[in-house]
């Protein structure tokens, strides 16, 4: 049988999900000192409920939302705020931090549980929104908010998004497998949340073993459909899931569901059954560990606030020959400066680099080689926006859709030129974006 | 690594920010064009087989004629000097297998240094010339020696004393030559064209290693077997038959080295589909009406004029544009 895909485009690097496919997921250990971000979401920063001296729990709400593009934050441990300070965040700002200092004992201060079936879904948001859960997949969207669309929108379809199409990442892999159950519960919390009675997963076809062990916890109710999926980056991006497993192509400036559905990643499913049936707000963010810089590859459950310094020290550090060090996937991740970098609830994998990896060789001028237009899945003219972006010409790049680019690396990684196309196209987007709010 | 890194268990390096993506595919420039280059060994061996060891010096001439006016060029306008990156080279050599055997070597340098000062470096060097380089060199030979130029020598197996290539016999004597010497390469022609299968050979090895892009090749191949047969149609005696066409000739050579140039074809895959059907209308138009009994050279520079026009009318639709 041909497996289903989105038409055109994409690359397919290499995975190096061997590195860590096989390693169970792991609790690690609290650290010694927490910095817990109030930004945990790309809205607005949380309000610190907290001050210096304030005694915390596991669970305890240490900040609430600020409007409806935020979310709240809760103590990962049992201590003692020490403050209020500022850390870099994953994309290099300055961001205000909760600083914890765990202590001996741990206390849980969780929210009552839910039972999922008894529960009306006004109930079920609500608690999705109190436990403060983001999206898993990236771009760290508010949970609640995605699976309460307005009125008008009429949502025909759920897709969990489970194609984990970075390289090096297996958290959402070991998800599936160390806790299939769970997961497949909160696939089914949501399912009831928008009304459905039946949703898909989209996994790529280089996980077989998900595959089937989905298959069997699934059961035979056919409530819950497994889409096997042939492994092309960036098939984890929502828009290329959902033409890839629904055959929907979702319109330019609008969302999933304009196009009638809604997509959630593997880690958030797991979130909201965590978050339902247990009462645990969002506090651990589950990330792998990986990249031939590191000594012990690992997929670890690690507490919100984590320095990824002490995240790495538990993978018995870096070696010498590591030169970046990356948070994210390798495709779209960001490379850090500091390795004090909190982790977030959305972190999905640390990657410590070495320069054989990496690989990148000398710019040249570009060759008009069209590697780049046709790896793109979004049929854009990458070389030609970078051109436009280098030039300064922005009103003719966003003519030609600049700001349709969802910075997926893919005509970056091909260009044998070298050139960054990625960085100039970004700098092009930010222009054009700018040029729009002027004109408005 | 800064002060704060400092404090992981191990290491002193320095830590790299760049954008992402941090992973990349391999390829790069020079190793595409010495890719390239490598992949005219099969169609250089078949040249000296059939043509003789001596041909070597008008590729050697061409080469290094090519290669010092790039570095002069570039000495002169204070530029990096990148005659290490291929691309040189290989204007070089594929000039030279386009060339007649026996060619003057004078002339054949002349040719490298007008292929690679105007085809390449007037118009901003890599990357930035509309024109196929070497096919730059090779008209400007064309026009300047035109004798020379259409001289042809018999190759070393022919068995009939013969010194007109397919084309050439076809077009002025009526008389066609047969298929199979001129697939292995034992007719008259320029030193790399005649084996249409060492060229053959090479241009899949270019297309399964992702350098060339199939659909050049296969527009120009669907262009000359649907034009071609038109034409052959209407008078099967005097026209070239499809088949004719494609072994005869620089067709393969074109097709597969030339007109997949990167920088003087398209990049959008509509766009070469124009390009290719274009260009195989064009061959077979000055194959049969013309007054030269070969074509591809032309039909190649011809369509590399129209390729930023092509580019810019083929833009693929972008996913979830509204129309």
């Amino acid at each position: 049988m041909r497996r289903k895909t989105f038409t055109g485009g994409g690359v397919h690097p290499p995975e190096y999900k061997e590195l860590t496919e096989h390693l169970a997921l792991e609790a690690m250990p609290i650290p010694e000192q927490l910095a817990v971000p109030l930004s945990q979401c790309l809205g607005r920063p949380a309000k610190p409920l907290v001050k210096k001296g304030s005694e915390v729990k596991t669970g305890t709400l240490i900040a609430e939302a600020d409007g409806y593009i935020s979310v709240a934050v809760h103590s990962p441990v049992t201590g003692r705020v020490t403050g209020i300070g500022r850390e870099h965040s994953g994309n290099g700002s300055l961001q205000d931090v909760v600083l914890i200092q765990p202590s001996e004992s741990q206390e849980r201060d969780y929210l009552p549980p839910i039972e999922p079936e008894s529960a009306s879904a006004g109930e079920l948001i609500e608690r999705i929104r109190q436990a403060g859960i983001v999206g898993q997949g990236g771009a760290a969207f508010p949970t609640y908010v995605k699976i309460s669309p307005p009125r008008d929108k009429k949502i025909d379809s759920l897709v969990i998004n489970a194609c984990e199409c970075e390289p090096y990442l297996t958290r959402d892999y070991r998800l599936m497998l160390d806790r299939t159950f769970d997961l497949i519960s909160g696939v089914r919390i949501l399912m009831k949340i928008l009304g459905l009675r039946k949703s898909s997963i989209g996994i790529e076809d280089n996980k077989p073993e998900a595959i089937r062990k989905l298959r069997e916890t699934a059961g035979t109710d056919g409530d819950l459909e497994i889409i096997p999926l042939k492994t092309k980056y960036p098939q984890g991006g929502e828009k290329m899931l959902l033409k890839a497993v629904l055959d929907r192509e979702v319109p330019q400036g609008k969302l999933p569901m304009d196009v009638g559905a809604v997509v959630q990643n593997t880690g958030t499913a797991v979130a909201v059954h965590d978050a339902v049936v247990n009462g645990e707000p969002a506090i651990k963010a589950v990330l792998t560990v990986s990249g031939r810089g590191i000594r012990k590859p690992r997929n670890l459950v690690v507490p919100v606030g984590t320095a990824i310094r002490d995240v790495i020290r538990f993978c018995g550090g870096i070696h010498e020959t590591a030169a970046r060090i990356l948070v994210g996937g390798p495709m779209m991740g960001t490379a850090q400066h500091s390795a004090r970098t909190p982790v977030v609830k959305a972190t999905s994998g640390i990657l410590v680099l070495t320069k054989e990896e990496i690989s990148w060789g000398r710019e040249t001028a570009c060759l008009k080689c069209g590697r780049c237009v046709s790896a793109c899945a979004l049929n854009l003219m990458p070389t030609r926006l970078a051109r436009l972006s280098r030039l300064g010409r922005f009103e003719e790049a966003g003519k030609l859709n600049i700001t349709t680019c969802m910075e997926c690396g893919t005509c970056a990684y091909e260009c044998p030129a070298h050139i960054p196309l990625v960085q100039w196209i970004r700098l092009g987007k930010q222009a054009v974006l700018r040029m729009q709010r002027n004109r408005n | 690594m800064t002060s704060e890194t400092n404090q992981t268990p191990t290491t002193q390096n320095r830590l790299q920010l760049t954008t992402s993506p941090h992973l990349h595919n391999n390829w790069t420039t020079p190793r595409a064009m010495w890719a390239v280059s490598a992949a005219l060994a099969p169609s250089t061996a078949a040249a000296l087989l059939f043509f003789g060891w001596s041909q070597i010096g008008i590729l050697l001439t061409s080469i290094l004629c090519a290669a010092a006016t790039e570095a002069l060029i570039q000495k002169l306008r204070k530029q990096p000097v990148t005659i290490g990156d291929g691309s040189v080279v290989l204007t070089g050599w594929l000039l030279a297998l386009t060339l007649p055997p026996d060619f003057s070597l004078v002339s054949a340098g002349i040719g490298a240094i007008a292929a690679v000062g105007v085809g390449k470096h007037v118009f901003g060097g890599l990357g930035y010339n509309i024109f196929n380089p070497a096919l730059v060199g090779r008209a400007f030979l064309q026009a300047a020696f035109p004798v020379a130029m259409t001289t042809w020598r018999s190759p070393n197996f022919a068995d009939a004393v013969t010194s007109a290539t397919p084309l050439g016999a076809l077009k002025f004597d009526a008389a066609a030559s047969a298929l199979f010497p001129m697939f292995a390469g034992n007719t008259g022609g320029c030193l790399g064209e005649t084996s249409a299968l060492a060229v053959l050979a090479s241009g899949v090895f270019l297309i399964v290693i992702g350098i060339v892009n199939w659909r050049i090749p296969a527009s120009m191949t669907l262009g000359v077997l649907v034009f071609g047969t038109l034409i052959w149609l209407m008078n099967p005696q005097a026209h070239p038959s499809p088949v004719y066409h494609l072994l005869g000739g620089g067709f393969m050579l074109g097709a597969l080295f030339m007109a997949t140039d990167w920088v003087s074809s398209p990049v959008t895959s509509r766009g070469m589909w124009i390009f290719g059907l274009g260009i195989s209308l064009i061959v077979v138009v000055i194959r049969v009406f013309g007054g030269l009994p070969e074509g591809m050279m032309y039909a190649i520079l011809i369509m590399n004029a129209f390729v930023p026009m092509i580019d810019r009318f083929t833009r693929p639709r972008v996913f979830g544009a509204v129309a």
